[in-house]
């Protein structure tokens, strides 16, 4: 599904954002990736829809080298890629709907798209995505009348609009409180899951990371520090990432809440225990 | 904070004002040198003192003859005000149409370099001559009449508009930009999508707010032979019909007054 092969990006300060960074997702799985700021994780991201360009390597979507794309073959695979911001990146002025269908703006003509005449199939799919994400009846709304929580529903809709084979997500939560952050994270995970959809997370928050990721990446000065699965998070692990630093009150207690809720769906009890964690 | 940094003494805790220029004596000698050239200019321009005296007279006499001002030749009057007008409304239009392209292209963060380097050129050129300049340039190539007053009138609001929408452009957070190109949409649709929705608003009132200012610039215009109701004027003063003269001012203050309620009545509902 995805490959990426020795991915540098030394930016024009001479800044080495990323140092030969090697990468295999070949199961629909849900990736966090976690790491101090300045590792290289929105870096990395960007460079694999080249929204940021790589200075050099290769990043293959089901075997085609998207490094190496014309402009042309570029956006057709950027409309298979879809992308989850921190600021939600919402057209503000643009209604719930209009933002939606821009999703689909790979795929449907300029003057088609200039009408708001979008197909028949994409108005109906993006009225079931806003049933789904729970925003039914907001499809007249703009965007800039939205709470945080309702913008990341709109812009997490707006990448599944695209139909897409590959989730980019940069700090999906980092702008919302916590209760909405765990929501929204849910939702991601669910929905990536449903379809069968990998996705790649960048996040800050290591407990969420735990609790909702089906695999960890830590990133460290650009680099790949650490690969595997949220149990084998431990306290030497982070410090590798984070450097040293006490990290007892971070690492969830795998034995005492089982395996991550992200399975099951939302388990209620939890939630509340974490919630009081968080605010208390 | 410095894990070195220890309580300092009393004594070396001193501050004072920071000052544009730190030597004094730079200070107040620079001050004493502007106040000396100010004085000198005076001198050398050669103001006659006299000459004002002798212009009172003359300005009483122009008052008086002004009043009551003429409306007699109101067709003239009405024709006038009705030529300001359209061409205020045209050169707004055509602004408003060529400023799209011309402020795309001069928005750094839309388009390569060089077009925004071309682009930009442009928009300071046309935008470093006054209108009276750019009004007798025209008049002397297409020579009397409104065809010269909605040239200038044009150039000026294309410039104006364009090098507002390029600002507003290149002032959006970049993120929006980001999240439509990442759906893969190619620029015409990143126009669309993004660009359009997000600047319309303000695009519309500056639009507005030139539509407002081509009034009044086009009485100014007028004078150096540009057309409208200032040619009018231009005309009554030379003639010395001055009652007629205070009648286009009392015209050209009204046309100007309906045109600013217009215009903020306007932006009022667009926000």
């Amino acid at each position: 599904m995805l490959e990426i092969e020795d991915l540098s990006k030394v930016y024009p300060t001479g800044t080495e954002a990323l140092k030969k960074v090697s990468l295999t997702v070949d199961t629909p799985q849900v990736v966090t990736i976690i790491g101090p700021s300045g590792a290289g994780k929105s870096t990395l991201i960007r460079c694999i829809n080249r929204l940021i360009e790589p200075t050099s390597g290769r990043v293959f979507l089901d075997g085609t080298n998207v490094v190496i794309l014309g402009r042309r073959e570029l956006r057709k695979v950027r409309r298979r890629i879809g992308m989850i911001f921190q600021e939600f990146n919402l057209v503000e002025r643009l209604t719930v709907m209009e933002n939606l269908l821009s999703g689909r703006l790979g795929y449907v003509g300029f003057w088609r798209t200039y009408r708001r005449k979008f197909p028949r199939a994409d108005v109906v799919a993006a009225f079931r995505l806003l049933d789904r994400v729970g925003l039914a009846g907001y499809q007249n709304t703009r965007a800039d009348a939205l709470s945080g929580g309702q913008r990341q529903r709109v812009g997490i809709s707006r990448a599944l609009m695209q139909q897409p084979d590959l989730l980019l997500v940069d700090e999906p939560t980092a702008s919302l409180d916590p209760k909405t952050s765990r929501q929204i994270m849910r939702l991601l995970v669910e929905l990536a899951h449903e379809r069968g959809t990998p996705a790649l997370v960048n996040i800050h928050d290591v407990g969420l990371a735990q609790s909702f990721a089906d695999r960890i990446i830590g990133l460290a000065e650009g680099k790949i520090v650490f690969d595997g699965t949220p149990r084998q998070v431990t306290a030497q692990v982070l410090t590798r990432i984070y450097g040293e630093e006490d990290w007892s009150t971070t690492i969830r207690k795998v034995d005492e809440n089982g395996e991550a809720d992200t399975k099951k769906g939302s388990s209620k009890r939890k939630d509340t225990l974490d919630e009081e964690a968080a605010t208390g | 904070m410095n894990a070195s940094a220890r309580p300092q003494a009393e004594g070396s805790l001193q501050w004072h004002r920071i000052r544009m220029i730190e030597h004094p004596l730079i200070r107040y000698g620079l001050t004493v040198l502007a106040i000396a050239y100010l004085f000198w200019s005076v001198g050398a321009l050669d103001i006659d003192w006299s000459r004002m005296a002798a212009g009172l007279p003359r300005a009483k006499n122009m008052v008086v003859r002004m009043i009551p001002p003429d409306f007699s030749r109101t067709q003239l009057l009405v024709r006038g005000v009705l030529e300001s007008v359209q061409m205020a409304l045209i050169a707004s239009f055509l602004g408003m149409i060529l400023a799209i392209p011309l402020g795309i292209c001069g928005a750094s963060n839309l388009v390569p370099k060089p077009i925004y380097l071309i682009a930009r050129t442009f928009i300071i050129l046309s935008r470093t001559f006054h209108e009276i300049l750019v009004a007798i340039l025209f008049v002397k190539i297409f020579s009397f009449g409104p065809l010269a007053g909605v040239l200038t009138l044009t150039v000026s609001s294309t410039s104006f508009i364009s090098k507002m929408l390029a600002e507003d452009i290149e002032n959006m957070p970049s993120g929006q930009m980001e999240a439509v190109r990442a759906t893969g949409a190619n620029f015409p649709k990143l126009l669309t999508y993004c660009i359009s929705p997000q600047a319309l608003p303000r695009y519309l009132g500056v639009s507005i707010y030139r539509l407002d200012a081509n009034l009044r610039h086009s009485t100014v215009v007028g004078i150096v032979g540009g057309g409208g109701i200032g040619q009018v004027l231009a005309a009554s003063f030379s003639r010395y019909d001055y009652d007629f003269s205070l009648a286009i001012i009392l015209s050209i203050i009204a046309l100007v007054i309906v045109g600013e309620f217009f215009s903020s009545w306007v932006r009022e509902r667009l926000r």
